[in-house]
């Protein structure tokens, strides 16, 4: 059974059909390569698959289990955790502290033992100390993990915000153009951090990308999005040699 | 140890050094009787300061109609009070005050909380200052009386409650209650700041108290790191409602007569408040207790300079935002006194 089953997801905002029939199955382990031109409705997509909007149509499965129309938070406790285009980090709060928060829904004690320091409170804060080190560790931060985030140089506010969406342990991760505003040695770096992410989390990722050495080179499949309608899907190299491709979103 | 808990240590020390040393003070005759009275509203002022500053610093919400919150549990444990002054000992009685207080003032912004944290920005700002004055308002209309029947209510004077010739009237409308019993004293009023200390300081030093600072900075991504928004929100907005109103107990068991009067709980005084945390440092409880403090003291202190008095006050206001907030000044604060801070807990780049 695939990871991600969707199938004819659509949605309208006024007249505009911003995603159409739109299909796509990830198998577990996969890194799968959503491209398009600006506008196409990728980021859409993302929004569509963590509940950010509600489908006017289609159905998405996650492992089998039906979450469409769920809200986000009830996505990100299924298994699906994402970044953002536009970098969105807790700037004001410590490194090991973003990581914690992602943490936070999966150790857990009561507000009272919060407030107090009591009970649970000592064992479960060592445990997420630890496992949120441990995190830190695999992305190269935990030099830094007492920086505020806000201070931190871009490349690392990138995989800060990967490894916060690590620590919700998801089943599923989404990248939204991870490259974005990187320079070539930057995404070279991100591209091996992906690579490492799969490596030691043995994680499913979908990510948009405009990059095409990053698609290319990492990606072992792809979907091309044009005008919210799927345009071409299958793996990369055959993709990528598509002339309707070539044609509306590479350039001849 | 963390570097956390020490600083947590630090607040505690400066709150029972200045105890000790105000004790000292008072008991070796060096206090005046007017500064002795100064002693307990300081300590309900720090009180809703750190309380404000749990809403506007930690949850990052404006809110403007915190005395709202205060002076509903000031009426609150003041009613009880007064009606149970003769059955119930002092002793329990008072801190059978300080729960019902804290309970209702929780209660009242669990309520609240529900339409006013679906806003935002300046509109949240708006409608809180607008609940606050609603709360005194209605207060001040309100006749409550307790005869041997139970306890009558009116909405029109205290001749309408109808009551029998045993009974006494406890909320007089605008004249508010009179004659409770004032126990509050600086030490309960140490205690009563401490606490809350403790409540907010390990607040944020725990699961819950990272969701809501999470929240401050980016609701979305806190959203989909599986965060409950609307939960935690309403959680920190509860818990710094709660806070004030102990403030409220404080206060209302201070003075002889508690009216819901502007001179008590009107926006000007909730802006005062909003003062001592902006001063303090937003997000820093330590400094809202140290301005509270100082702000507070500063214009009875000065009461000889008579008018030029709260012209050094906006001065002293004045001063106290550019050594707080000026980046230059940070940095040479930090350059000149390492790591002793009183300024903004963490600094944005």
């Amino acid at each position: 059974m695939a990871l991600l089953e969707v199938n004819d997801l659509s949605i309208s905002f006024g007249g505009l059909r911003a995603v159409d029939d739109f299909d796509i199955t990830i198998e577990k382990g996969e890194l799968y390569g959503l491209i398009g031109p600006n506008g196409a409705g990728k980021t859409t997509v993302f929004n569509l698959l963590t509940g950010v909007y509600k489908p006017n149509e289609g159905i998405i499965r996650l492992d089998g289990e039906d979450i469409t129309r769920k809200s986000t938070i009830e996505i990100n406790h299924a298994g699906i955790a994402r970044t953002f285009q536009n970098i969105r980090l807790f700037k004001n709060m410590p490194v090991i502290d973003n990581v914690k928060v992602g943490l936070s829904e999966r150790y857990k004690y009561s507000a009272l033992e919060g407030i107090l320091h009591l009970g649970r409170y000592r064992k479960v804060e060592k445990e997420m100390d630890e496992e949120a080190t441990r995190l830190l560790k695999v992305f190269d931060l935990e030099g830094e993990k007492d920086t505020l985030a806000a201070n931190l140089p871009y490349g690392k506010q990138r995989k800060l915000e990967i490894a916060r969406a690590m620590a919700t342990n998801p089943k599923l991760l989404l990248l939204d153009e991870p490259a974005a505003g990187m320079n070539p040695n930057e995404t070279k770096e991100l591209m091996e951090t992906i690579a490492l992410v799969r490596k030691e989390f043995d994680m499913t990722i979908l990510l948009i990308e405009h990059d095409m050495k990053l698609v290319s080179g990492i990606c072992e499949k792809l979907t091309v999005l044009n005008f919210g309608r799927v345009l071409c899907q299958g793996d990369t190299k055959t993709v990528l040699s598509d002339p309707e491709v070539i044609k509306a979103y590479l350039g001849e | 140890m963390k570097k956390q808990t020490k600083d947590n240590l630090i607040t505690y020390g400066i709150v029972i050094g200045a105890f000790v040393l105000v004790q000292l003070l008072a008991n070796t005759g060096h206090l005046s009787s007017h500064m002795k009275g100064l002693l307990v509203p300081v300590t309900y002022y720090a009180v809703i300061a750190v309380a404000l500053n749990l809403c506007v610093g930690i949850l990052g919400e404006l809110s403007i109609g915190h005395c709202g919150f205060m002076c509903v549990g000031a009426f609150s444990s003041a009613f009880f009070s007064k009606v149970t002054q003769d059955s119930i000992p002092t002793g329990p009685r008072f801190l059978l005050a300080f729960i019902i207080g804290i309970l209702v003032a929780a209660a009242f912004g669990f309520l609240i909380g529900i339409p006013v944290l679906r806003l935002k920005g300046d509109y949240l700002a708006i409608v809180t200052l607008a609940f606050g004055e609603i709360i005194k308002n209605v207060l001040a209309a309100f006749y409550v009386g307790v005869d041997s029947k139970g306890v009558h209510f009116s909405m029109k004077s205290a001749s309408d409650l109808g009551l029998l010739d045993d009974g006494k009237v406890i909320i007089n409308g605008a004249m508010g209650i009179t004659g409770s019993p004032q126990n509050s004293n600086f030490t309960i009023g140490i205690v009563v700041l401490l606490i809350s200390l403790f409540v907010v300081q390990n607040l944020i030093n725990s699961r819950q108290g990272r969701a809501i600072m999470a929240i401050r900075d980016n609701s979305i991504a806190a959203e989909a790191s599986g965060i409950n928004v609307t939960k935690y929100k309403m959680m920190a907005f509860t818990i710094s409602a709660a806070i004030a109103g102990a403030s409220g107990v404080l206060f209302s068991h201070n003075i002889s007569s508690v009216t819901a009067s502007s001179q008590y709980f009107g926006y000007n005084v909730s802006i005062l408040v909003l003062v001592y945390v902006v001063l303090g440092g937003i997000g820093n409880i330590r400094g809202s207790v140290i301005a509270a403090t100082i702000l507070y003291m500063l214009p009875e202190m000065l009461r000889f300079l008579n008018k030029y008095r709260m012209l050094i006050y906006s001065i002293v206001l004045i001063v106290m935002m550019i050594v707080n907030w000026s980046p230059k000044i940070i940095e040479w604060r930090k350059r000149t006194f390492g790591k002793i801070s009183i300024g903004r807990r963490k600094e944005t780049a």
